[in-house]
């Protein structure tokens, strides 16, 4: 498939957004991954989220570590710069990325080996440091390049393809991603785009660290009976605490809510989003009633989806540095040299 | 009365202290005066992994000739610490003097009977004159100052003015401290014959307008100098204070003064990791970026620095050496991780490294290492140790060019792009191996590419062709051939009289090297030295080697690592370097150096020419 490249040719009657794109102007190369993998429905919904949002794809970049899940920043987003870096350390060098311009949109795509065991770490101090970012964990549970494995989000007791039954704790990375310290922190599932959709968006639009832990299943080593990442699984056990409306811009507002089910939070950008409550007595900026939920819902064998937890405000990593307007790498000599005189006093005070 | 050292602006003192009592600084006050008095000093710390209760020392060399190396040997030692009495009083050359504080006796069998004892109550002049606990143990500290300079002839008004200018609006601070200094000069004065220690310090002029500093301060100005906006670190000792130092400048010099805002970004990150992948990423997008580390930091960073060197991404990397292999000794210093950088990862890599041989250099390779991970899109390290890094060094004035800009290297702009220029990531289009890059941001609809540490083609594609991958590598090794014509030269000292003989040597051991020289000189044996500044070598460093019989190659490590890179690189024999090592994680002694080439001279039968001619 490597060796099919996509026409670029575009239909003139597609429709484009409000900063003059097509749909077609956010895809990327085509997927080498298998037919059927959940990553490319999140691929998908990547490049309908960022045409629905009218982000300008130059100014994007695009961050991933190694993994299947790593590879699929080829496939969406094909004018935006991008970065596939070293196993398990994507937030490292998107934390760099960052610190030189903070006026780019940075979107991080990971998976669980990437995320829950080599780069567990990297993945605690991104969160905690508050880096603005959209950090996407593609999640099947389990190691696909090297074909088969048990990764660290597997929960305990299922089943690999050959029969393995995995006997170690599950990480979830939603859980650990809240206590760490991220300010928006959601689940979603590859199957599900209108879920899927909204939450990238307001992911993007939100200034801190954004974590999407989607559940992708692996169609090649993880679809089976016992697997708890198959499609039919996670199909049966997903319960929506939410769903989400983002509205960007100035369109007009026509859903019909029921009173008490809805919630809007405006975003620093002027995006508006609205939470359609499922859960009505869950409250997604409780932290504390945020962590009790999800466990609650695991021990009863479901998997809560939807925005799990957004603070209601706090500092990012700039705000933190308090760094200039500008970003950094635009900044030259004027900025950055004390020039002679001031060598000279150093000298000066130096003998 | 033994047989006492005599010597005016010519010896060395050793300080043995407790750590965490505050005599740093008063040791500190005591080297810089003799250097205020016009007197070449330099001090070097020697201290344990440790911040509080275990022994350290400071040793200071006092040189009229303006040697800077470590000498060698103890002239005088000031034992403030019982515990190590014993070692310290046993390594003061014969003929030397001990200072002690006599507060309380001690017995005979403390002393040597060929040292000159000088006993001053320091605890209980501090005693009397202070109460609070603490201020007791620092007074103490400066009444031993007093007491020395009152011995040697150091000029007191020289000490005032430091203390005038160390508490500069403490003014209270000020008295205090001249207080305390005479009750030891007082003491001294009113009890000892005037003659008692015949180390003396006299007014010279051999200083001139140098300064003295730390090589880590240096670096981490000269990476303000050089425009550095991001520093991603961990800490590890000795390369901390680099990091530190680069945010004391920063805060001074890159700080709004109306909104207060940073023009900088330092992240002091979860490991070492990390802090490589940060400056990874802000290279990419178009920051000056750097780190400090030292060896187990550059161990984990490998990885990283592969992928760098591969996806051609600017890095800066300070090494601050220290004792190895793996934790090694933290707080001694070695020159041993020149192979671990020069090919730093796995696969075929090469990198280039500068080794500084003062704070001077450090500074200028610094600056010229952020010049030049852009100019070559790769990973530059500078090479520091403990021994230039921790410890002030006088060296040249910092020298700054103001119509000087940054090299910001083969940067497409948006407007070419926007003209049609033909962009690809990996293209040589300028025969140098060196491409063109692009920053993420710039262009709305070009030059757009996707970076990896995976095989690609000249345009930035995934590629797995035998053909792409070879014409890849390629063009890394011309880049890495180009770089040669880049980076510092090295520099040569032609001997006075004929020679087959050659020595290389680089970064920390240059002082002790200048006096061996000197030295051998001295006895008729001449040896034409090089001083290696940077990897790659240049064509005359192979010159230098193929002028000469044998070449002596002096560095701080057991595996000879700068000789296996040299015959390695150069394709020359190994028999004809000779090696010359000193890795006990002192400091290299102008004495071994000069001792153990004297020796194999003489093993190759080298008839001094001043023999030779009488």
């Amino acid at each position: 498939m490597t060796y099919i490249t996509k026409p670029k040719l575009h239909h003139p009657s597609l429709k484009r957004n409000a900063v003059g794109f097509t749909r077609r102007d956010y895809e990327g190369q085509v997927s080498t991954l298998c037919a059927g993998c959940g990553h490319d429905s999140i691929s998908a919904a990547i490049v309908q989220a960022c045409y629905e949002a009218a982000i300008k794809p130059h100014r994007l970049a695009k961050l991933s570590g190694i993994g299947c899940s790593s590879k699929t920043p080829t496939y969406f987003l094909g004018a935006s710069h991008g970065f596939n870096t070293v196993h398990g350390r994507m937030p490292s060098v998107l934390t760099g990325a960052h610190l030189a311009n903070r006026e780019l949109i940075y979107m991080g795509v990971s998976g669980d080996g990437d995320s829950a065991s080599i780069g567990l770490g990297q993945f605690a101090h991104v969160m905690r440091r508050g880096v603005n970012m959209v950090y996407i964990v593609m999640n099947n549970g389990v190691y696909g390049l090297t074909k088969g494995q048990f990764s660290a989000t597997a929960d305990k007791g299922s089943v690999a393809k050959k029969g393995a039954i995995n006997n170690d704790a599950g990480i979830d990375l939603a859980l650990m991603a809240i206590l760490m310290g991220a300010s928006f922190v959601a689940r979603s599932f590859s199957g599900d785009k209108e879920q899927l959709v909204p939450l990238i968006k307001a992911a993007m639009s939100h200034p801190g660290a954004a974590v999407l832990d989607v559940i992708s299943p692996c169609v090649a080593f993880n679809n089976h009976k016992g697997s708890t990442r198959s499609y039919d699984y996670v199909r049966h056990h997903n319960e929506a605490l939410n769903r989400l409306d983002v509205i960007t811009g100035s369109a007009p507002i026509t859903a019909r809510y029921e009173p008490g089910s809805m919630v809007e939070v405006e975003m620093p950008d002027g995006t508006a989003v609205r939470l359609r409550k499922n859960a009505p007595d869950y409250d997604p900026s409780d932290k504390a009633a945020a962590l009790a939920r999800i466990q609650e819902q695991d021990s009863a064998g479901e998997i809560a989806t939807g925005l799990l937890y957004l603070a209601p405000g706090g500092g990012t990593l700039h705000e933190n540095l308090n760094t200039v307007e500008a970003p950094l790498n635009r900044l030259g000599e004027a900025d950055l040299c004390p020039g002679s005189a001031a060598l000279e006093s150093i000298n000066k005070s130096l003998r | 009365m033994p047989k006492q050292l005599s010597a005016t602006n010519d010896f060395v003192i050793k300080f043995a202290n407790v750590n965490g009592s505050g005599s740093a600084s008063a040791n500190e006050l005591f080297a810089r005066s003799i250097l205020r008095m016009g007197v070449p000093v330099s001090p070097r710390n020697i201290f344990p992994s440790n911040i509080q209760g275990l022994p350290t020392w400071y040793e200071v060399r006092v040189s009229a000739d303006g040697y800077l190396g470590r000498r060698g040997g103890t002239d005088m030692i000031v034992a403030m610490n019982p515990e190590t009495w014993k070692r310290d009083v046993a390594e003061v050359a014969p003929g030397g003097y001990l200072f002690y504080d006599s507060t309380r006796p001690l017995p005979a069998s403390a002393f040597r009977d060929d040292l000159t004892n000088i006993g001053v109550p320091l605890t209980e002049i501090s005693n009397a004159n202070y109460s609070d606990p603490r201020q007791r143990q620092l007074f103490k500290n400066i009444i031993y100052v007093g007491a020395l300079s009152a011995l040697m002839d150091i000029d007191p008004k020289v000490i005032e003015a430091l203390f005038a200018e160390q508490f500069k609006g403490k003014e209270a601070l000020i008295g205090k401290n001249v207080e305390a200094l005479n009750l030891g000069r007082d003491w001294v004065h009113q009890n000892l014959d005037a003659d008692i220690c015949k180390l003396k310090v006299a007014p010279a002029d051999a200083v001139g307008n140098r300064i003295f500093m730390e090589g880590n301060a240096a670096s981490a100005l000269g990476c303000v100098y050089g425009g550095a906006t991001v520093c991603a670190w961990y800490p590890i000792t000795p390369s901390s204070s680099v990091a530190e130092a680069f945010e004391r400048y920063c805060r001074k010099f890159r700080t709004d003064p109306e909104t207060g805002r940073t023009k900088f970004a330092i992240i002091q990150s979860e490991d070492e990791l990390a802090s490589i992948g940060m400056v990874v990423g802000a290279g990419w997008n178009g920051a000056r970026a750097f780190t400090s580390t030292s060896g187990p930091g550059v161990s984990l960073m490998s990885e990283f620095i592969g992928l760098a060197y591969f996806a051609e991404i600017p890095a800066v990397i300070i090494n601050v050496q220290r004792g190895g292999p793996s934790t090694g000794m933290p707080t001694r210093t070695q020159q041993a991780d020149i192979l671990a950088c020069a090919y730093a990862s796995h696969g075929d890599t090469k990198h280039v490294l500068l080794f500084p041989k003062d704070p001077h250099e450090c500074f200028d390779h610094s600056v010229a290492a952020l010049d030049l991970a852009d100019r070559l899109q790769t990973p530059v390290f500078v090479m520091s140790d403990l021994d230039i890094g921790m410890n002030q060094r006088i060296c040249e004035p910092l020298k700054w060019d103001d119509s000087r800009r940054f090299d910001r290297g083969k940067v497409m702009s948006a407007e070419e792009l926007e003209a049609g220029r033909d962009f690809g990531r990996y293209l040589d289009v300028d025969g140098d191996g060196i491409p063109w890059r692009t920053m993420p941001g710039s262009h709305p609809s070009r030059g757009a590419y996707f970076t990896r540490g995976t095989t690609k083609n000249a345009y930035a594609r995934y590629s797995e062709e035998g053909a792409d991958y070879l014409e890849n590598m390629e063009r890394l090794q011309r880049k890495f051939d180009s770089a040669k014509a880049m980076v510092p030269r090295p520099v040569q000292h032609r001997a006075r009289g004929e020679t087959r003989h050659g020595v290389i040597y680089f970064g920390s051991t240059a002082p002790a090297m200048d006096e061996a020289l000197d030295r051998l000189a001295g006895e008729g044996l001449h040896v034409n030295a090089l001083r290696l500044r940077a990897f790659p070598f240049q064509d005359m460093v192979a010159e230098f080697i193929a002028e000469h019989d044998r070449v002596f190659v002096v560095e701080q490590n057991r595996d000879a690592q700068m000789r296996m890179l040299l015959s390695n690189e150069l394709a020359i024999d190994p028999n004809r370097l000779v090696p010359v090592l000193h890795y006990d994680g002192t400091p290299i002694t102008a004495r071994y150096i000069h001792g153990t080439i004297r020796d194999r001279l003489a093993q190759y039968q080298v008839v001094p020419l001043k023999r030779a001619v009488s």
